[in-house]
């Protein structure tokens, strides 16, 4: 549209038709964080990703990643650490909707509840495996109430095994979850819903057509942003799961690689191999999202 | 959910909404009457949003009770009351395109296909939005969007239609065409409907009865003619237009004919409630009802103020004028007659156009001077007798 104007006026419109790409001198802004990203991501990633085609052992660019795939002990971690990872963002994100939008509104004591749900994320994860430990494990309160009332004879094995590493991701991840969700829910128009009430619209019915539509694609950004947290979970796999067996996850694996065998490059082959599958992952789900409107919500958030 | 519920009347009965100890609407009475056009009236913050709010639903009350007909329906949710409501910021879903914006409602009324088609298609071409049906509400001039969200409150056909403020945010030429739409949409569709506004025009050329709101409580409740000659209290007279208000002293009370005086001044009017001799009043006359004499007729008459131009406004036929008595207290007049600024001239008012008010409990508000400061306070006292036309 602009090519007349640009033969008439070449200098101007130059300027004109970059600001209008957004390209003018408050780009400059961006100059700290590109260095940053350059710096410690990445020159690293470039370097690691280099490293991987450079096998310690020889046998060509890609000797590492056959390697990987071909070993059954180490393919397996991918699935391990999906059937980890996906459930308890999954999880997460699913368990925060229905409180948040509970909370949505303003009411007394919000601040309050707020605050109790967010504060295991400022534990940190080997606190909350302590934590843990003492709570579901064999002679943990959790086992001795379920024997005391009778419900079971021996105690539930509920650590060092899937299940406590599922609940510390739970734990850790949940309260960031909720944050993003509220968010999210807050920023969508109050009216709207009363909009849909009058016009017949009950609970159900506006939550289904109005605000989750409008939550979705929050609800696919939070889901990728727990989802790669969990996906390089490393310490509680190891402290209260059962890092030989059911809960060796891909990050142990890249682990023992690099400081158990010394072998860098093969270390960060697993390590591109778990950057291609979380991206795999937010790529489907991002594939999702663009199915749902994703402009203005109306609301102040 | 039940589709059309007609009804004889609805009636609000002490309606009041507390918040925090804070009364946003109080004592509430009104009677609605199938197919007529109400239109809640009153400055910012008088309470109106809170009474159509009261009567969707959206709201719980905190006192009285509202009747559809014999039932009593100040307890149900919003869903069940089947009123449409017109939002002032329209309320539009945004992930909608404006053909399911329409059709939302008559889906949650479980309708058959066929019947939600043919009647959003209805609705669209009522409201002439044919061309733009699939687009999203972000993609529409403010005017569009408007006419979307009356489109979606009246394909239901409710019993009550209710709207906000709806032609607040769009411009002049445009209200003036949504108006006269609103209008047209009432008679054709025969929809009674409850109109918030603080526009006083747009009120007086729309409804069928206004309901004039002042802090939470009614003033007044009448046609638009009652309430244009016949404003119970001053507040609602400055609503009214009004413009000139000014404190005067009762000086002969003898039933509707008074005579009130300021400092120099002596005006015959009309009292519109119980006034007593030397009771402190306030006196009210429109623009429009300032008579600019002739000069030779200056002193021919009783009730005549003189006074000097200030300001002149061009507006078409008419002028519109603000002058200065020489005690300092501004006038505003329409006049067909050419004055000019500087020019000094002696305005009459016809005594049945000058209504007279008691002051009540509350001091006057700025723009109605008090009797007697008139020099020191910036808008002075009204009258005189003193002849002269030093410029203030
Ligand atoms: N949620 C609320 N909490 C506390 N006070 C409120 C609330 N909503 C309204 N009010 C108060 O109630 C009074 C009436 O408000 P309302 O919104 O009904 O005014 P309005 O007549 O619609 O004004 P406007 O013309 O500006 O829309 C105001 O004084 C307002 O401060
Ligand atoms: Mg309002």
């Amino acid at each position: 549209m602009s090519t007349e104007a640009a033969t008439q006026h070449p200098g101007l419109s130059v300027r004109h038709r970059l600001a209008e790409r957004g390209v003018d001198s408050q780009l400059l802004l961006l100059l700290p964080a590109v260095v940053f990203v350059i710096g410690l991501f990445v020159y690293p990633f470039l370097y690691g990703l280099g490293l991987s085609f450079q096998p310690a052992k020889g046998g060509g660019a890609f000797a590492d990643y056959q390697r990987f795939f071909s070993d059954s002990f180490q393919r397996d971690t991918i699935w391990k650490t999906l059937r980890l990872s996906v459930p308890a963002a999954l999880f997460n994100v699913l368990a925060s909707v229905p409180i948040a939008y509970r909370m949505r509104g303003k009411f007394r004591g919000k601040r309050l509840i707020t605050t109790l749900l967010v504060i295991p994320i400022t534990l940190g994860t080997v606190l909350t495996a302590e934590g843990l430990l003492n709570f579901l494990g064999p002679a943990g309160w959790f086992n001795r109430t379920l024997m005391s009332i009778g419900l079971v004879d021996h105690p539930v094995r509920l650590i060092n095994n899937y299940w406590g590493v599922f609940f510390s991701l739970v734990i850790t991840g949940f309260p960031f979850a909720f944050l993003l969700i509220l968010s999210y829910i807050s920023g969508i128009d109050p009216s709207l819903e009363r909009a849909a009430a009058t016009l017949g619209a009950d609970w159900r019915a506006r939550f289904q057509r109005i605000t989750l539509p409008l939550l979705a694609p929050g609800l696919a950004t939070t889901f990728c942003l727990t989802f790669v947290l969990a996906f390089s979970v490393f310490p509680s796999a190891i402290l209260v799961g059962d890092p030989t067996g059911a809960t060796r996850v891909i990050s142990i694996a890249a682990y023992q690689a690099a400081y158990e065998q010394y072998d860098y490059p093969f270390a960060s082959a697993i390590a591109m191999v778990m950057g291609a599958v979380e991206l795999l992952v937010i790529a489907v789900v991002l594939l999702w999202r663009s199915r749902f409107y994703v402009g203005s919500t109306g609301g102040k958030g | 959910m039940t589709e059309k519920t007609e009804f004889e009347q609805l009636r609000l009965d002490g309606v009041g909404r507390r918040f925090g100890g804070q009364d946003a609407l109080q004592d509430l009475d009104l009677t609605i009457r199938a197919g007529e056009f109400i239109a809640l009236l009153g400055p910012s913050g008088c309470g109106k949003s809170t009474a159509l709010n009261c009567l969707a639903g959206l709201l719980p009350l905190t006192a009285g009770s509202i009747w559809q007909d014999s039932k009593r329906i100040d307890t149900l949710p919003p869903e069940r009351r089947g009123f449409g409501m017109v939002f002032q910021n329209y309320a539009l879903f945004p992930h909608m395109t404006v053909r399911s914006n329409i059709a939302f409602g008559l889906q949650m009324r479980r309708l058959p296909k066929a019947d939600v088609t043919r009647r959003t298609e209805e609705a669209i071409r009522l409201v002439q939005l044919e061309e733009h049906a699939g687009k999203l509400p972000g993609q529409l001039s403010g005017g569009q969007q408007q006419r979307v969200a009356i489109a979606r409150a009246v394909v239901l056909e409710p019993s009550l239609v209710l709207m906000d403020e709806p032609l607040s945010n769009l411009d002049a030429k445009l209200r003036l065409e949504m108006r006269t739409e609103i209008r047209r949409l009432h008679q054709s569709l025969g929809l009674t409907t409850v109109y918030v506004t603080h526009d006083q025009e747009e009120a007086l050329s729309m409804a069928d009865r206004l309901v004039v709101l002042r802090k939470g409580r009614v003033q007044q409740i009448g046609t638009p003619e009652e309430l244009h000659t016949k404003p119970t209290n001053w507040h609602v007279a400055d609503f009214m237009g009004f413009r000139n208000l000014l404190t005067v002293k009762v000086q002969e009370a003898g039933g509707r004919q008074v005579v009130v005086e300021g400092p120099g001044i002596r005006l015959a009017a009309t009292a519109m409630a119980q006034v007593s001799s030397g009771e402190r009043v306030v006196a009210g006359v429109r623009p429009e009802d300032l008579v600019v004499q002739p000069a030779a007729a200056a002193n021919g008459g009783g009730n005549v103020i003189r006074a000097m131009v200030e300001v002149v406004e061009y507006q078409g036929r008419e002028l519109a004028v603000e002058a200065r008595t020489p005690e300092g207290h501004r006038l505003h007049l329409r006049t067909p007659e050419r004055v000019t600024a500087g020019e000094a001239i002696s305005v009459s008012v016809a005594p049945e156009r000058l209504l007279v008010f008691p002051l009540g409990d509350e001091a006057p508000p700025a723009g109605v001077p008090v009797l007697g400061d008139g020099a020191s306070s910036s808008v002075g006292a009204p009258v005189l007798s003193r002849a002269g036309g030093e410029a203030p």
